[in-house]
């Protein structure tokens, strides 16, 4: 393994009250690296970022940080520092006090502390807020404060457990800017755990994605996006149609009972596929040049476009248009080879990816909802 | 809310009954401890106060002394109990209140038996050969019923409070380098401070008025302010004096009222998490 | 450090049984002396069947902490939603004079009662220090406690949900019956259990406030250490024991079951 592994896990598995939280989990963090852990609630990323905090050890497997075993090593002993999910302030300390809480236990000089929490409560722009009671302030302060005494200890590495679940939208996406500034100023790798896939691909340079415990996928947002591994993961990040289909040979797809052009290779003759259409990279056309036809079922102004629903043999496709469509209407859709992907079958087959029973409402209540309680994630 | 149901009519019970039976009686405390028995207004009531101060200082110390002991004994143990499985603190919560639950007369009765000159301790003590002690009616032995009857009092707020505080805050502590000593003494302890405050109050206010636990194990050597306000409203005809009794219970009364404020100080205004 | 502080527990927890364990012991013997045990007899049991006095003390004490706690449920629970809904110095005002008896010693609560009973007693010809003075004060003491246990529940009650029951058309006072009430159940039960013990428990404001006619079971036992020793005591007070751990085990594992109940539908 390259020596710019900063941390590793190796072969992780936990359960938690008799239940399996991390099944035989891999994975390898490196240096100045800013990395999210994404998954919906329960999918053990809270866990794994516990794990390598210290608050946790892992049943099995070894949890390596600069080619040293630290599975026994305890959190105050770890070069790591962590962003709780409601910060955990302390309550009975001023702003100074809370951030000079880790200088003071390395025991410190008084000028050089003085110095270290100007210094932080300028990084996050909180000049002069050392003498304010903690419950004074706004989530977003707050925010600010937990940041600025985790940094002040210089960590080689900052976990973060979703942030930023508790402000509201406009203060997340200020926040989400400030903290990838933070980053790349302090040159430190942030461990970052959130479910909101747009604040993962926003952020990251790495993104790994969850669910039951198992890593579903590594990569750049890029990649993560264009070319998720299954569909789980399609699902999870953006809008996907999967569609059942076959791969009668290389570069051709078979799906809707008709055979189109892919990039893709490498799969047994005939091997069933999913196939995942973006609902952006689907185009309208009139209704004889398309390579389907389908019914206009329901229409959806988004704003910037609009998201219609369409029938196509029984399936319905999510399409994303500039053009209004009318309910009813018939039309024609075109998609470009580079646009499908095929991916192998997994588990999650069949269960996602059809929009019959769509609802926005569904995707809404999924974002409000606080991850995973109370350290059971 | 209350609005629709008209405020004035749903609280006017309430407002009527602390008027007559805490307002007024209050009222009458001070009206007599500055009355004579005549009802003429005079200060000589409250010149008693001279003639009782070594009681007045033996009640304080008695009770500060034993208010110090219940936290140094109920610390560590309402500590050790907050860090158990949730079973186990609902287990020890109940074995803690279990002796709060019998009557604090038959909890001082008992006492007697076992430090009685014939009895318990000083049987054992003489059964391996030592001479027995005299333990009964002194000091030593008010203090110790007061402890013991008080301890739970320290002992439940202070685990409360421990348990409230949220587990992160540790978590953030012990990943900011702090060790075990260090959690404690930076996080737990400034922030327990609340419950001890309440647990003190719970302790000191039955401890410094009490005349029960110094008739029964003092033996009438240990005179407490209790001891005398008790005398002057329900002792011989000869010494009933509702005048002098109400001026040493107004006494008290400020006393204690000047100890909480001083208390409350270190509270920086939070809330108590106390249990009653 | 684990045993140590184990080994410290139990320590404290044989300071505070000991005398209980040693009470229980000496209830069972069968002769009159607090430390030469003779052997086993129910002997003071059967004594104590027979104490009219303290028979008659602890019907009393009942029916007061029945009466007390009921009346205080009632008045305080009514008077902790009108303030709940005051704001600032009213506020304020209410809840100061409702903590005076919570913070006052116990002896000052009974002395100023006790001057007010006597104050209007010597100005009203048949009236005496009895039945109705007990029950008067121990409401008074209760009052506090029962507002004490139902303010926290108002306060965490969604405001909203009494409104929305006028807006889906219920008249002020049966809104106020089918949703407030329940809402706030918990702290009203709690008000009641709490100010029914206290009743049960309190010695001070009885004593100061019995006059001779009423006695309550605390008041005689109090009169009982006075006498010469009778393990009579000990048998009561082991009765009253037993009485209180079986209530307190059932409390205890009914509210375990009903934990597990919701932690099982939680997982659901």
């Amino acid at each position: 393994m390259s020596d710019n592994h900063l941390i590793e896990l190796k072969n992780i598995s936990v359960s938690l009250g008799g239940e399996q939280i991390l099944k035989d989990l891999n994975l390898y963090i490196n240096d100045k690296e800013f990395i999210t852990l994404l998954g919906p609630s329960g999918c053990g990323k809270t866990t794994t970022l516990r794990i390598i905090a210290g608050f946790l050890r892992p049943d099995e497997g070894e949890v390596i940080f600069g080619n040293k075993k630290v599975n026994d090593v305890p959190p105050h002993k770890r070069q790591v520092n962590t962003i709780f999910q409601r910060y955990a302030l302390f309550p009975h300390l001023n702003v100074f006090n809370n951030i000079a809480f880790g200088l003071r236990i390395q025991k410190r000089s008084k000028e050089e502390i003085k110095d270290k929490v100007t210094e932080m409560l300028s990084l996050v722009n909180l000049k002069g807020f050392e003498e304010r009671d903690i419950n004074s302030l706004s989530g977003g302060q707050q925010q600010r404060v937990a940041i600025a005494r985790a940094l002040a200890v210089n960590p080689k590495v900052l976990l973060l457990d979703e942030p930023l679940g508790a402000l509201d939208l406009k203060l997340r996406k200020d926040m989400q800017v400030e903290l990838k500034n933070i980053q790349q100023r302090l040159g430190i790798t942030f461990i970052y755990v959130t479910h909101d896939q747009e604040e993962a691909l926003s952020m990251s340079d790495t993104v790994v994605v969850m669910d039951g415990g198992v890593i579903q996928q590594i990569g750049t947002p890029i990649d993560i996006y264009n070319e998720p591994k299954n569909a789980f993961v399609a699902d999870f990040i953006g809008e996907s149609n999967i569609i059942d289909g076959i791969m009668p040979e290389d570069y051709v797809t078979e799906f809707a009972g008709q055979r189109f052009k892919c990039l893709d290779k490498g799969f047994a003759q005939n091997e069933p596929v999913d196939v995942v259409i973006r609902p952006e990279d689907v185009d309208v056309v009139p209704l004889e040049k398309g390579m389907l036809r389908g019914e206009v079922t329901s229409v959806t102004f988004k704003g910037v476009h609009f998201e219609i629903i369409v029938d196509v043999q029984g399936f319905k496709w999510m399409i994303q248009t500039t053009d209004y469509e009318e309910v009813g209407n018939k039309i024609g859709i075109y998609v470009e080879p580079d646009a499908i992907h095929i991916m192998k079958k997994s588990k999650y087959s069949g269960l996602y990816g059809d929009y019959s029973s769509f609802s926005d409402e569904i995707d809404l209540l999924s974002d409000v909802t606080y991850e995973e309680g109370d350290g059971n994630g | 809310m209350a609005k629709g149901l008209g405020k004035k009519l749903i609280t006017a019970p309430y407002t009527v009954w602390m008027m007559i039976f805490v307002i007024v009686p209050i009222a009458l405390v001070i009206y007599y401890a500055f009355t004579d028995s005549g009802g003429a207004f005079t200060f000589s009531n409250l010149s008693y106060i001279r003639d009782y101060s070594r009681t007045f200082l033996i009640s304080i110390e008695l009770a500060v002394i034993s208010t110090v002991i219940c936290l140094l004994l109920a610390y560590p143990l309402a500590y050790s109990m907050s860090k158990m499985s949730a079973f186990k603190q609902q287990t020890m919560i109940m074995l803690v209140m279990l002796p709060m639950w019998m009557n604090f007369l038959i909890r001082t009765y008992a006492w007697m038996t076992i430090l009685e000159g014939n009895g318990l301790i000083n049987r054992a003590v003489r059964a391996i050969g030592f001479e027995g002690f005299h333990m009964i009616n002194t000091n030593g032995a008010v203090t110790l019923g007061m402890v013991y009857n008080f301890l739970p009092y320290m002992i439940l707020p202070i685990y409360t409070v421990l348990t409230k505080i949220d587990k992160s805050t540790v978590e953030a502590a012990q990943d900011l380098g702090a060790n075990r000593f260090n959690v404690f003494k930076r996080v737990l302890l400034p922030m327990s401070i609340p419950g001890v405050i309440s647990g003190i109050t719970m302790v000191f206010v039955p401890a410094v008025s009490t005349f029960v636990i110094s008739k029964l194990l003092g033996g009438g050597k240990t005179f407490l302010i209790g001891d005398v306000i008790e005398n002057y409203f329900l002792g011989n005809t000869g010494t009933i004096n509702y005048n002098v009794g109400a001026a040493l219970s107004l006494v008290l009364m400020i006393l204690i009222l000047v100890s909480m404020t001083v208390m409350n100080k270190f509270d920086n205004g939070e809330t108590a998490g106390g249990v009653i | 450090m684990k045993t140590l502080s184990k080994i410290y527990n139990c320590l404290v927890f044989a300071f505070l049984y000991a005398p209980i364990v040693v009470m229980i012991f000496y209830s069972f013997n069968s002769e009159k002396s607090r430390t030469n045990f003779g052997g086993f007899s129910l002997r003071w049991y059967a004594e104590l069947f027979h104490d009219t006095v303290i028979l008659k003390s602890l019907y009393l004490s009942l029916a007061i902490a029945v009466l007390s706690a009921v009346t205080a449920t009632i008045i305080g629970t009514l008077a902790a939603v009108g303030i709940n809904s005051m704001k600032g110095i009213k506020r304020k005002t209410y809840l100061t004079v409702n903590n005076i008896p919570v913070v006052n010693p116990d002896i000052v609560t009974a002395i100023s009662m006790m001057i007010l009973f006597v104050f209007v007693i010597t100005r009203v010809n048949g009236l005496e220090m009895g039945f109705w003075t007990l029950l008067i004060a121990h409401i008074t003491f209760n009052i506090p406690y029962v507002i004490l246990s139902v303010m926290p529940k108002l306060s965490g009650m969604n405001s909203n949900i009494y409104d929305a029951a006028l807006d889906l058309g219920c008249p002020p006072v049966a809104a106020f019956v089918k949703v407030v009430i329940p809402e706030i159940m918990q702290g009203i039960v709690t008000g009641f259990i709490m100010a029914f013990t206290l009743s049960l428990d309190d010695f001070v404001i009885s004593y100061f406030n019995s006059g001779s006619a009423a006695q309550t079971l605390p008041v005689t036992i109090y009169s009982m250490t006075k006498r010469p020793y009778s393990p009579k005591i000990n048998a009561l007070s082991t009765l009253l024991f037993t009485s209180v751990m079986i209530l307190l085990i059932i409390v205890n594992l009914r509210q375990s079951g009903a934990n597990k109940q919701r932690a099982n539908a939680n997982k659901k």
